[in-house]
């Protein structure tokens, strides 16, 4: 066992506070057995662990048909927004940056109004435009992919713009010094060292993202959650709790790994003596 | 312009429900987050680990998981029920699952402010004979708190805009789920969809301003 460490709360225990220490810690452990041994009887009462609720699981047939092809309908909704997004996020960013003002402001604009909007709201509209512009058809995907993309596309616009607005001063104008050009300055000075104070934040925001997929369950789009808990169930009776189990395992094991991921960045980029900038803050904001 | 009139009201009692469900969730998100930040940063290993493992799992899992699981799973499949009137059971189910949701967020913000606290705070608390509870309560929560109340807004606004996902938990009365009513048996209405979207923002922005104030005049002098 390591030393306690002494933290901003409280000293390394002496031996009167260990023994304090142990009993809470029992009386704890007693606490968190008690309400697994709650939770267990009252999933056996409601029969969850028959054998008929877990089988389909086992057979390749479920995961073909439902839990894989769910997978990807999040997998496919996610990868597109996130490409959209950091195209939209790139464009407006960077206009927010101009120099002009008719480019600055409305720019401005629309990522404050974009990032204001609750996300569900802006996915209904989409989804009941669509058909009165494009016709009938099923827009469940579209609906997604732009409401996301707009969404976190305004929010990766103020990381972009974040991430060039922490190179320091002395860079572009040691650029502007040996005469290059407002462009050139942004594309081989700034942007550069800009990527890799802002790629740990993309990431987070991309966590996000990906969580917000969830919402495709609500238009009806097939996803991880509507295959889950709607279709599956509807074939296999009572599937709802063990299907929940794997769809949370799914989110939250990609979720973890990605935020992971984000904080290796940021640890990287803080080490980094490539870019003069500090890494942008990750995205700890709830959506 | 007509249809907005026209469904006025009905839109403006589903945006009550958004109004009453974030007040209930922000006041509930808070305390447990309370909660929660008091086991992660306790002397006890074990509940150390219990808030951690809380916090990343439902912190990772989408809301709109943990509605849907809490009306599908909680309550239809294992009998978890508030209320024998369905609305109540729903509002409920949604009320817990959002104010859990937002705790975590609010642990994670109170977590971070309670690092900004100098070490001589707590070790001043302790030489003059404070316990882990009196520290936490009497001298680093209050300033971790005023050192987070624009990320705590951050929360609270994301939790008002949360609301509109409470159809996903089986509360069907919402703004969000009128706007879906009324656009599924009239057409897509522009300006219902522009007048919703006013109606959240005339709400979130004056808290996002007054927090913002308010971090500025309580802010620590350090």
């Amino acid at each position: 066992m390591t030393k306690p460490q002494a933290t901003v709360l409280y000293d390394a225990p002496g031996p009167k506070a260990r023994l304090r220490n142990n009993i809470y810690t029992m009386i704890t452990v007693v606490a968190l057995l008690g309400v697994a041994a709650f939770v267990v009887v009252k999933l056996n009462d409601k029969g969850q662990f028959a054998g008929n609720i877990w089988a389909p699981f086992f057979e390749w047939e479920t995961w073909n048909q439902y839990l894989i092809p769910g997978v990807q309908g999040t997998l496919t909704a996610a990868v597109l927004a996130s490409i959209f997004a950091l195209i939209f996020g790139s464009v407006f960013g960077l206009a927010r940056l101009s120099d002009h003002k008719w480019i600055r402001i409305p720019a401005g604009w629309v990522v404050e109004v974009f990032r204001a909007i609750p996300l569900l709201l802006l996915i209904f509209f989409i989804w009941f435009l669509a058909p009165d512009l494009m016709g009938g058809g099923d827009y469940g995907l579209l609906a997604l992919v732009i409401g996301l993309t707009l969404y976190n596309g305004s929010v990766l616009a103020e990381v972009v713009r974040a991430g060039v607005l922490a190179v320091p001063k002395g860079q572009s104008e040691a650029a502007y010094a040996i005469g290059m050009r407002k462009s050139s300055v942004m594309r081989l000075i700034l942007l550069p060292q800009a990527l890799t104070a802002m790629m740990p934040a993309v990431v987070s925001q991309l966590v996000v993202l990906l969580k917000d997929t969830a919402l495709g369950y609500i238009i009806t789009y097939i996803d991880l959650l509507n295959m889950g808990f709607k279709i599956l169930p509807s074939v296999h009776f009572g599937t709802k709790l063990v299907a929940a189990i794997f769809i949370g395992v799914f989110y939250i094991g990609l979720n973890m790994l990605l935020s992971w991921f984000a904080n290796w960045l940021e640890r990287r980029s803080r080490r980094s003596r490539k870019t003069a900038a500090k890494p942008v803050a990750l995205t700890t904001e709830m959506t | 312009m007509d249809e907005l009139i026209e469904y006025g009201p009905d839109l403006l009692k589903g945006f009550l429900v958004n109004l009453q469900l974030s007040a209930i969730c922000t006041v509930l998100a808070l305390v447990l987050g309370t909660i929660l930040v008091a086991m992660r940063v306790s002397p006890i290993p074990v509940l150390r680990a219990a808030g951690t493992t809380v916090v990343n799992v439902i912190r990772n899992t989408p809301l709109t998981l943990l509605l849907a699981f809490s009306a599908l799973g909680l309550s239809d499949t294992l009998g978890l029920t508030f209320s024998d009137e369905p609305y109540d059971n729903a509002f409920w189910l949604v009320v817990m699952a959002m104010s859990i949701y937002a705790a975590t967020f609010v642990c994670e913000a109170l977590r971070s402010g309670i690092n900004t606290v100098p070490m001589g705070q707590a070790e001043a608390a302790r030489a003059v004979g404070l316990t882990f509870m009196q520290t936490l309560r009497l001298i680093i929560l209050p300033q971790a708190f005023r050192a987070v109340i624009a990320p705590l807004g951050s929360v609270v606004i994301a939790l008002i805009k949360n609301t509109t996902v409470a159809q996903a938990g089986g509360l069907l009365a919402d703004a969000a789920f009128v706007m879906y009513d009324t656009f599924d048996t009239t057409g897509v209405s522009i300006p219902i969809f522009i007048g919703l979207v006013i109606a959240f923002m005339a709400v979130t922005l004056p808290i996002g301003w007054f927090t913002g104030w308010l971090a500025k005049r309580l802010a620590v002098a350090r």
